[in-house]
C-alpha cells in the first residue's frame, strides 16, 4: 500500500474583498438613540470589527454577517434590513453560479471543506451532473473511513496505455512490450484555462502547484517561455505549433505531450515514440456525437490517452447539445461492448466545477478529469469573462505571486480530495479506479423519476 | 383503540409570539412624517398589525398583515388612510430569507404556525418550497366539490362531501405491527420527533421538543449524546439512540425507555458519521459524552461491529435483552439498495425502519454530502413499500419517513407514499425561530440561540416559549391532516398509507387522466 496521500494547506487569505451574497442597510432617520443599540449585541460583532460608529447610517457587504437577523428583528424603530448584494447576483452565469464561485473560494482560501449546519437547502435536483446522486453502504455492505483516518482510501490513477495480459518467456521474464504507464495520486490534471488575462504568472502558479501535488499542467507550446523550462516533468506540452519547432532536447524530457487530434494522429505518435518511447501521448478532442466512434477507432490503433473536451458548460459540440456525463456514459460502455475499455486511459474536461463532478465523472466513465476555470476561481476569479474581450482583469491575476496561486490552487485541491474521500467512504469504495463506470452505484434522476412518479394519480 | 384516541386530550393552543421585537413578514409598512394620529389604521385593521402611538400609530405586527391582497377590503388602511401617510411594499429582508427547500414563505408560515396554532391566512404558500422537484412538484389530488353531487351513481364520492365532524378523523398510527409480545405503544399523531443531541442543541431546545413530544403524546429522540438528567422524568415518550459513536450510551438508560432507535446512517451525511465541532463540547457535553472539552467529536462509521445482517440482528437482540419491554428501531439512511436494507432490518427483529431521506438535517455535515450521497425520501419510500408489500410483511414492519419533511402537507404525501408516519426535527426548529442561516456548527453556535451549548446564547430561550412554540405549530399541522383525510373521503391516517392514486407528479400528469382539484 503507498503512503497516505495528503495534500498540504495553507489558509491563503484573499488579495480583494470577498463578494458575500448579502449586506446589512442601516438608516439613521427615526433612530431612538436607545441607551442599548441592537447593534451592539451582535454575536459575530459585524458593527465593532468594522469600527463603525454604531449610530452611523450605513451599508455594509460585511463578509462577517451570517444572517442571523438579530439586529433586523429587534431594532424598535426597524431601521435596519438586510439585503441582496447586486454584486454576488452577477457573479458568473447559469452555470458558474455565485453559490459555485463563493464555494470554490472559501476552499482555495482556507483548504478545507464547505461544511454547514441544517439541511440541503439546494433543489431538489437540477440539469447535468445535478441529476444524480451517488451511493453510499450500510448494515449489509461496509463503508470506508478515509476521512478521519482510519483506512486507505486510494485515488491515484494511471495514465497511458495499459495492456490487457501479459506474455512473458520461458524464464519468466516480460517479453509483451510494456507502455509507458504514469502514475498520479488525485485523477486530476489540469486543463488549458478557456481565457485568461496573459498568463505567464498564472501558468507558473499552475505548475508549481502541479509539481507539488505530483500531477500535471497541460502549457501551450507557444506558452512554453524559458522560465518554465526546468518544470518539463510536470508539464503536458499542448502542441499548437509545429512540432518541428520544439527543441529536441525538450521531447527527452517531457513525460506527457498532448496532439489535438488529425488524420495523421497515429503516424505522429509513431514519430515522437521512435524518438522517445517512454513519452506519452495524449489526443485532444472534442465531445461530439461522433466521439465514441472515433475514440473507439483510435483506441484499437493504440492511442494511450484520449482526452474528450466540452464546453465550459459540459456541453458537447452539436446543435442539440448532450451533457458531458450522458456522453462519456456513452463512450465508456461503447469501449465496454467492444472489450477495448481497459486498453485505454480517458481524461474528461468541460463544466467540472465542483468536487462531486469529479466523482460522478468519473462514474460515468471517465478516468481522470481535467480541470479549468476552477483553477482561476481558486485565484479570485470572478467568471466576468473580461479578459475575453482584452479588458483588464478586476482582481489582477495576471499580477499574482505565484507561491500564493500555486498555495491557493493547493488548497482546492486539498478540498476536492478530501470530498471524493467522503464519496468514496461512503460507497464503502477503496480505490478511485474501481469508481470507474461503476453507474450501479449512482442514482439516476430520469431513471427514478420515471420508476417512482409516472404511475401516481392513475385510479384503481 | 379509537376510543382511546378520543380520549387523548390534545393540548390548548396559546397565542406564543416571537422571542424577538418583530417577527419578520413578508411585508413591509411604513407610517410617514404626514401622520396626524387619528388612530383609524388602528381601529380599521382586523388583524392587529398597529397598536397607538404617542405620535403616530406603532407598527407591531407587521407579520399579521395580509399585504397587497387586502387592498379589496373595505378596512384596507393604505388607501383609507386620510393623510396618505402609510406605505405598504415587500419586504426586502425577505428576500434574503430561506432556501429553495425552506423557502421565505415556509419559514414565516411555519412562525404563524408556531405563534397562532393555525395555517397562515396571510399571502404564504405554507404547502409546498421551491425546490422544483420531489415533495414540491407532488399534489394531492381531491374530488371535485359539488361536481357529482345529485348526479348519477356516484354514492361514493358524494359520501365524501358529507361534513364529518374532525373528532371522527383518526389521526394515531400503531408503532409496534410485529405480532411479538412486545407492547403495543399507538401515539395520537402519524409523527415523533427525531434525534438532536444535546451538545448539538441547547438543553431548552431539547426539553422544548420533548415536553412538546408529551403535550401531543408522541416520542422524541435524545440523539447520540446522551440523556441529561433532566429528561428523566419525561421517559415514557423518550427514545434513546444508539449511534455509532456510542456517546453517552448507558445500560441504565436503555432500560427505561419504552423505544430503543439504532442510528446506522444519517440522511445528510449518509456514509459518514456525526459530527460535532470543538467549540460546541462545553464540560457539560464533554462529561455527558465522556470525552474532552473543546475537542471535536466525530462518530465513527459505520457500527463496525455490523458488516451483514446477522450482525446487525446481534444488535437488535442486544438492545432486546437489556430491555424485554423495549421496541426497536433502525434509522438508515437511502442507498441504491435501501429495500433490501428494510426487508433485513424486519428480519433482524426491527419493530421500526426509519427511512432518512438525504435532504434531512444535521448539526454539521459537509456540504458534498448532503447535496449528493444517497437518495430523497420521495424515491425511497415507494420503492421500500413496494418491496415490503412483495415480501409480504408490509403490515409487520412500521415505516418512519424523515429528512426533508418541512410541512402537514409532506407529512401527508410521505405518508400516501408509503410511510406509515413520519420524524420530524428542523421543523422543530423552525418553530423555534431557526432562521436556516445554516451556521449551526460554527464558533457559539447558533445566534438564535437554539443550537447552541454557549450559556448566554441559551438563555435567549424560555422552556415554557419553546414548548408552546412546538405544540402550536404540530396542533396546526394536525388540523390540516385532519382536513386532507376529509377531502380525500378517508376517515383514518392509517388507510392512507401507500394510496398513490391520491397524489399526483406535475411532471406526469397528462389531461384527462387526473379527475379532481389539485392541490
Amino acid at each position: 500500500m503507498p503512503p497516505k496521500y495528503n495534500i498540504h494547506t495553507s489558509p491563503s487569505p484573499n488579495r480583494f474583498k470577498t463578494i458575500t451574497r448579502s449586506g446589512v442597510i442601516a438608516w439613521e432617520e427615526g433612530c431612538l438613540k436607545c441607551a442599548r443599540c441592537v447593534k451592539k449585541d451582535c454575536v459575530y460583532k459585524v458593527y465593532e470589527n468594522r469600527n463603525l460608529d454604531a449610530r452611523q447610517m450605513l451599508d455594509t457587504l460585511d463578509s462577517e454577517c451570517q444572517d442571523c437577523f438579530r439586529c433586523v428583528q429587534n431594532c424598535p424603530n426597524r431601521l435596519i434590513q438586510k439585503g441582496l448584494n447586486p454584486a454576488y447576483k452577477a457573479l458568473g452565469d447559469h452555470y458558474w453560479t455565485p453559490e459555485i464561485i463563493s464555494n470554490l473560494w472559501f476552499q482555495a482560501e482556507t483548504g478545507r471543506i464547505p461544511v454547514s449546519g441544517g439541511g440541503y437547502g439546494g433543489p431538489f435536483s437540477g440539469p447535468g451532473f445535478d441529476a444524480m446522486w451517488t451511493d453510499m453502504s450500510e448494515i449489509v455492505r461496509p463503508t470506508r473511513d478515509g476521512i478521519h483516518g482510519r483506512e486507505y482510501i486510494s485515488t491515484n490513477v494511471d495514465l497511458g496505455r495499459k495492456l490487457m495480459f501479459l506474455e512473458f518467456g520461458t524464464d519468466g521474464s516480460i517479453i509483451s512490450d510494456v507502455p509507458p504507464v504514469i502514475e498520479i495520486p488525485i485523477p486530476v490534471i489540469f486543463n488549458l484555462l478557456p481565457w485568461s488575462p496573459p498568463n505567464e504568472k498564472i501558468n507558473l502558479s499552475l505548475i508549481e502547484c502541479a509539481q507539488s501535488l505530483g500531477t500535471f499542467a497541460t502549457i501551450r507550446q507557444s506558452d512554453l517561455k524559458p522560465m518554465l523550462e526546468r518544470f518539463l516533468q510536470h508539464i503536458i506540452l499542448h502542441i499548437d505549433e509545429r512540432l518541428e519547432n520544439l527543441k529536441p532536447e525538450f521531447l527527452k524530457k517531457l513525460r506527457i505531450i498532448e496532439i489535438p487530434d488529425n488524420t495523421d494522429i497515429i503516424a505522429i505518435i509513431d514519430r515522437i515514440k521512435a524518438y522517445n518511447p517512454h513519452l506519452i501521448v495524449i489526443i485532444r478532442m472534442p465531445l461530439n456525437s461522433i466521439a465514441y466512434k472515433r475514440v473507439t477507432e483510435l483506441t484499437e490503433q493504440g492511442a494511450e490517452i484520449i482526452h474528450l473536451c466540452a464546453n465550459e458548460y459540459g456541453l458537447e459540440d452539436s446543435r442539440k447539445p448532450l451533457f458531458i456525463k450522458e456522453m462519456m456514459k456513452t463512450i465508456h460502455l461503447h469501449l465496454v461492448e467492444k472489450g477495448l475499455r481497459d486498453l485505454v486511459t480517458l481524461v474528461a474536461s468541460g463544466g467540472i466545477a465542483m468536487a462531486e463532478h469529479m466523482a460522478k465523472l468519473i462514474i460515468c466513465g471517465a478516468d481522470a478529469l481535467a480541470i479549468d476555470i476552477p483553477l482561476l476561481i481558486a485565484m479570485e476569479c470572478r467568471v466576468c469573462r473580461r479578459c475575453k474581450e482584452g479588458i483588464a482583469c478586476p482582481v489582477e491575476i495576471d499580477s499574482v505571486d505565484p507561491a500564493w496561486g500555486a498555495a491557493r490552487i493547493g488548497n482546492l485541491m486539498a478540498g476536492w480530495h478530501n470530498q471524493l474521500l467522503e464519496i468514496m467512504g461512503a460507497m464503502g469504495m477503496r480505490e478511485v479506479t474501481r469508481l470507474r463506470g461503476e453507474m450501479g452505484r449512482a442514482m439516476f434522476f430520469e431513471e427514478l423519476e420515471r420508476e417512482i412518479f409516472a404511475d401516481m394519480g392513475k385510479r384503481g | 383503540m379509537e376510543s382511546e384516541q378520543r380520549k387523548f386530550n390534545f393540548p390548548d393552543v396559546i397565542r406564543t409570539p416571537s422571542r424577538f421585537r418583530h417577527t419578520l413578514g413578508k411585508y413591509r409598512i411604513v407610517i410617514n412624517k404626514s401622520c396626524n394620529n387619528c388612530g383609524l389604521c388602528v381601529k380599521l385593521c382586523p388583524y392587529g398589525v398597529y397598536t397607538k402611538g404617542v405620535k403616530r400609530p406603532r407598527v407591531v405586527c407587521e407579520h399579521l398583515c395580509t399585504g397587497l391582497s387586502c387592498s379589496k377590503n373595505s378596512y384596507y388602511c393604505v388607501a383609507k388612510c386620510p393623510e396618505r401617510a402609510i406605505s405598504l411594499t415587500i419586504n426586502p429582508s425577505f428576500e434574503i430569507l430561506g432556501d429553495k427547500r425552506w423557502t421565505a414563505d415556509l419559514l414565516a408560515s411555519t412562525w404563524h404556525m408556531a405563534e397562532t396554532g393555525e395555517a397562515p391566512y396571510q399571502d404564504l404558500n405554507y404547502k409546498t418550497g421551491d425546490s422544483n422537484g420531489g415533495f414540491d412538484k407532488i399534489r394531492f389530488v381531491f374530488p371535485k366539490k359539488g361536481t357529482t353531487r345529485g348526479s348519477h351513481k356516484d354514492s361514493d364520492i358524494r359520501q365524501k362531501d358529507v361534513t364529518v365532524a374532525d373528532e371522527e378523523i383518526s389521526t394515531e398510527i400503531e408503532l409496534n405491527r410485529s405480532g411479538d409480545t412486545r407492547p403495543k405503544i399507538t401515539i395520537p399523531v402519524p409523527f415523533y420527533l427525531g434525534g438532536m443531541s444535546f451538545g448539538s442543541v441547547s438543553i431548552i431546545t431539547m426539553l422544548s421538543r420533548v415536553r412538546a413530544a408529551v403535550a401531543m403524546g408522541t416520542f422524541c429522540c435524545t440523539g447520540e449524546g446522551g440523556y441529561p438528567d433532566e429528561l428523566t422524568e419525561y421517559d415514557d415518550h423518550i427514545i434513546t439512540q444508539v449511534a455509532t459513536g456510542l456517546f453517552g450510551v448507558r445500560e441504565e438508560t436503555i432500560k427505561r425507555v419504552r423505544i430503543v432507535e439504532f442510528k446506522y446512517a444519517q440522511g445528510a451525511k449518509p456514509g459518514l458519521g456525526g459530527h460535532l465541532l470543538g467549540d460546541k463540547v462545553t464540560p457539560r457535553v464533554a462529561h455527558m459524552r465522556e470525552a474532552v472539552e473543546g475537542s471535536a467529536l466525530f462518530s465513527p462509521f459505520p457500527f463496525h461491529s455490523v458488516y451483514s445482517v446477522e450482525d446487525h440482528k446481534k444488535h437488535v437482540d442486544w438492545i432486546k435483552q437489556t430491555n424485554p419491554n423495549a421496541l426497536v428501531s433502525v434509522k438508515v439512511s437511502t442507498p441504491t439498495d435501501v429495500d433490501m436494507v428494510t426487508v433485513g432490518s424486519y428480519y433482524a427483529g426491527a419493530h421500526i425502519v426509519q427511512l432518512d431521506g438525504s435532504y434531512g438535517g444535521t448539526g454539521a455535515a459537509p456540504d458534498i454530502a448532503k447535496k449528493n450521497i444517497a437518495m430523497p425520501i420521495e424515491y425511497a419510500l415507494p420503492k421500500v413499500h413496494k418491496f415490503l408489500i412483495a415480501e409480504g410483511i408490509r403490515d409487520r414492519i412500521t415505516i418512519i419517513a424523515s429528512g426533508g419533511i418541512r410541512t402537514a402537507y409532506d407529512m401527508a404525501k410521505a405518508i400516501a407514499m408509503g410511510a406509515d408516519g413520519v420524524c420530524l426535527g428542523t421543523a422543530d426548529l423552525v418553530a423555534l425561530e431557526c432562521i436556516r442561516c445554516h451556521h449551526c456548527e460554527s464558533g457559539r453556535g447558533c445566534a438564535r440561540g437554539i443550537a447552541t451549548t454557549d450559556d448566554e446564547l441559551t438563555g435567549l430561550m424560555e422552556l415554557e416559549w419553546g414548548t408552546q412554540r412546538i405544540v402550536n405549530m404540530y396542533t396546526a399541522w394536525r388540523l390540516q391532516l385532519i382536513d386532507i383525510l376529509k377531502r380525500l373521503g378517508i376517515k383514518s391516517v392509517k388507510e392512507l398509507v401507500g394510496r398513490f392514486d391520491v397524489i399526483a407528479h406535475l411532471d406526469y400528469i397528462k389531461a384527462g387522466e387526473i379527475e379532481g382539484e389539485l392541490d
